[in-house]
């Protein structure tokens, strides 16, 4: 049953690995430019996902600051971001190699705001004070198998006590590094896509066909006089 | 607020917006004229900045210049040590020649309604290329990367006017570019979840001393990302056609700086992120990297030989001078990659000037087909010379850089008891003797066939930027001073003898 937790725990890599290798299939094995490229994308899109969700950080919400935030959440508002994501906090302490960020930003919440909230994070019982910074920002000790075993996203710490926890001064934050990183590829792969299309299009005025066999054919008659077929029968 | 303390980002900035400038810039008067010169004016300026970096690094040390004047780890760092200032002015100075070279034969190889957006995709190219080699951030280093490939798959289309084939050619390109370009992420990702951090000398403290599957698996990605946009031996075959089908201009621009950009980032990411002490490196080493740079030596010698298009056979020979750059490094000694950084820097010499000669015969007598270059010596001299001087330069023959960059790579092997190695790398060079003498033969002793009008020499505005490589060729074979020095020292720091 482990190795099954194991892998079970991973399931975003495994949809990662999935989509990336269906993609490199699409793109070695069709003939058609037009579904060449749209394998590219649906490689391209797996590593968009792998990064998004390896920014993920159990229990953490939108990382985004507000001045007052605090004080508006606990009177109970709430903004839904974390919708569908976790909400709950618990972090495993020591075994999150991505708490880099959000250390930072919970460093300098917990200096900037001495809140009353401490409380409730005493009463939900849910909220562990993180690790201190240096245990996480260096890489666990002992090899692979600690790093792969802290899963980066735990749906099951979705959980009702939501917004309440925001209340207290150790908020959570996703790590939105890997976000921004995955904005700038996504531009990226819309420019590489872009300039594929455009690619297509000339070569279909230039050639008549978008298939990859008759644009060789094609380059074949070119350069011999016949079609590659013509001249095996005659050799 | 100096500009020299903005120096270290002048060589990116300045061509970057110039680009956009470029393209708004008329191609119906004065035939594109304006753009070319703008053009050309910004690839010295850049010249002039990189060789002014170059200096400042080798009298003062390495520059750390913050983008924005965010302190890394968190902010962009553009960090500027020997090795990449000798790149930086390997990529510049080949542009500084290439622009002034382009005029003539892009007029008569691609539609002329494109002249600006050719200059301004040159100009982009040379940025991106540029900024790959000045950042001290690994993920800065995809970006850039991209930004000059995407350029790169426009600037081979454009070959389209000449011969249809350069469409297919770019779009195999852009193929391969892009999966390289996502496995190079995919490892920066690992690499980034082992660390979370993304600046390469922060990585590397950051990584000392750990290794586990995760980093592993991170640097093979990186590895085989990079190999697929350097043309490593079996991940070669988007380039032939490339280079074959573009225009000549691009073709000796990319040919000379792209793949040793990547060469560059392959040394830089073993050496600077990952860290020589890894036990996998030496892996890495003696299991792939040799053994697919030996491979690559012997196979694309061969296929070269073999080769009626001249471009193809240079492009093949590209492959074939990779495997060189990356034997140096496999030797993991300092000797080794010293061999590597100054080979890097001499095949751009080479290939740049053999690249533009080629491209004066495709604008004279309009093919780069091998019987196209038949009596060529007597048709157009100084083309001809100056294919000849390169081309004995590629082989290795004294008095030239190439002889000086296979010198070093041989000392190197040697003196890491690989002598096997040096002797593969006499016989392969053999081999290049073979294809370069094929085309030296047909252009001196063929007479040019009967019913061929005649031709001039290329245009002044060809022959002086292709003189000015090859006089580069030779002078630095002469004084090596500049290049073996500083790669020695530059060498020397990457393995960490500047501790």
């Amino acid at each position: 049953m482990d190795y099954l937790d194991f892998a079970v725990e991973r399931y975003n890599y495994w949809i990662f690995i999935t989509l990336m290798m269906m993609g490199l299939y699409i793109v070695i094995a069709r003939g058609n430019l037009i579904k060449k490229l749209i394998g590219l994308n649906v490689f391209q899109t797996s590593v968009f996902i792998y990064y998004i969700s390896i920014g993920k950080i159990a229990g953490g919400t939108a990382p985004i600051y507000v001045a007052g935030d605090m004080e508006r959440r606990a009177g109970g508002g709430g903004h839904g971001a974390g919708e569908g994501g976790a909400h709950a906090a618990d972090i495993l302490p020591g075994k999150d190699p991505l708490g880099q960020g959000l250390l930072h930003a919970d460093e300098t919440l917990r200096d900037g705001f001495d809140l009353a909230g401490n409380d409730l994070a005493t009463l939900t019982g849910k909220v562990q004070p993180p690790p201190p910074a240096e245990a996480i920002h260096s890489i666990p000790q002992g090899g692979a198998n600690d790093i792969f075993a802290a899963p980066p996203v735990t749906i099951e710490t979705h959980a009702a006590t939501g917004d309440a926890v925001h209340a207290v001064s150790d908020v959570i934050y996703s790590n939105p590094l890997p976000h921004v990183l995955i904005l700038t590829a996504i531009v990226v792969g819309i420019a590489t896509t872009a300039v594929g299309l455009a690619l297509v299009v000339r070569i279909r005025e230039a050639y008549g066909a978008i298939e990859e066999d008759e644009l060789e054919a094609a380059d074949h008659i070119a350069e011999f006089g016949a079609p590659p077929e013509a001249q095996e029968a005659a050799a | 607020m100096s500009l020299a303390a903005q120096l270290p980002v002048l060589p990116i900035i300045i061509p970057l917006v110039a680009a956009p400038l470029t393209i708004l810039m008329p191609t119906d008067k004065f035939g594109g004229r304006l753009a070319y010169i703008w053009a050309t004016l910004v690839s010295w300026i850049v010249f002039a900045a990189c060789a002014a970096l170059l200096y400042s690094v080798a009298t003062f040390g390495p520059i750390s210049y913050h983008l924005g004047d965010w302190a890394p780890p968190v902010g962009i760092e553009y960090r500027i040590d020997l090795a990449n200032a000798l790149v930086l002015t390997l990529v510049s100075g080949i542009g500084a020649m290439v622009f002034p070279y382009s005029y003539v034969s892009i007029r008569s190889e691609i539609n002329l309604r494109q002249i600006s957006l050719f200059y301004a995709a040159l100009l982009i190219s040379m940025t991106g290329l540029l900024g790959v080699t000045i950042t001290g951030d690994a993920f800065n280093v995809f970006v850039f990367l991209e930004i000059s490939s995407l350029s790169s798959y426009a600037l081979v289309a454009m070959g389209a006017k000449k011969d249809r084939r350069a469409l297919t050619a770019a779009f195999n390109y852009l193929v391969m570019g892009t999966i390289g370009a996502t496995f190079f992420v995919i490892g920066l990702g690992l690499l980034y979840q082992a660390t979370g951090t993304l600046n390469m000398a922060d990585l590397k403290i950051q990584l000392a001393g750990e290794s586990n599957r995760m980093i592993e698996a991170g640097f093979a990605f990186v590895l085989v990302g990079i190999g697929l946009k350097a043309a490593m031996f079996p991940m070669h075959l988007w380039m032939p056609n490339a280079y074959a089908y573009a225009p000549s201009a691009v073709s000796a621009f990319i040919a000379a700086t792209s793949t040793k950009v990547a060469v560059y980032v392959i040394i830089r990411f073993i050496y600077s992120v990952i860290g020589p002490d890894f036990p996998f490196i030496e892996a890495a080493f003696n299991y792939l990297l040799m053994p697919l740079a030996i491979a690559g030596m012997f196979f694309a010698s061969i296929v070269a030989i073999f080769q009626d298009d001249v471009k193809r056979m240079l492009a093949y020979s590209s492959v074939g001078q990779i495997g060189y750059m990356l034997l140096g490094v496999s030797f993991a000694t300092e000797q080794g990659l010293t061999a590597s950084l100054v080979h890097l820097f001499n095949h751009g010499l080479i290939k740049g000037a053999l690249f533009m000669a080629a491209g004066c015969v495709m604008l004279r007598v309009g093919s780069h087909s091998i019987s196209a270059y038949a009596g060529l010596a007597r048709r157009m001299p100084a083309t001809a010379a100056a294919f000849i001087i390169a081309g004995l330069s590629l082989i290795g023959v004294p008095l030239t850089v190439g002889f000086i960059s296979k010198w070093q790579l041989l000392s190197a092997a040697f003196d890491s008891g690989r002598a096997w190695a040096g002797f593969l790398v006499v016989a392969s060079s053999l081999l290049s003797v073979i294809y370069v003498g094929r085309v030296i033969e047909v252009m001196i002793l063929r007479p040019a066939p009967a019913g061929a009008s005649a031709v001039k020499e290329a245009p002044l505005s060809m022959i002086i930027p292709m003189a000015l490589l090859v006089a580069a060729n030779i002078y630095f074979g002469l004084h090596t001073e500049l290049t073996v020095d500083l790669a020695e020292r530059a060498a020397h720091a990457l393995m960490g003898g500047g501790r």
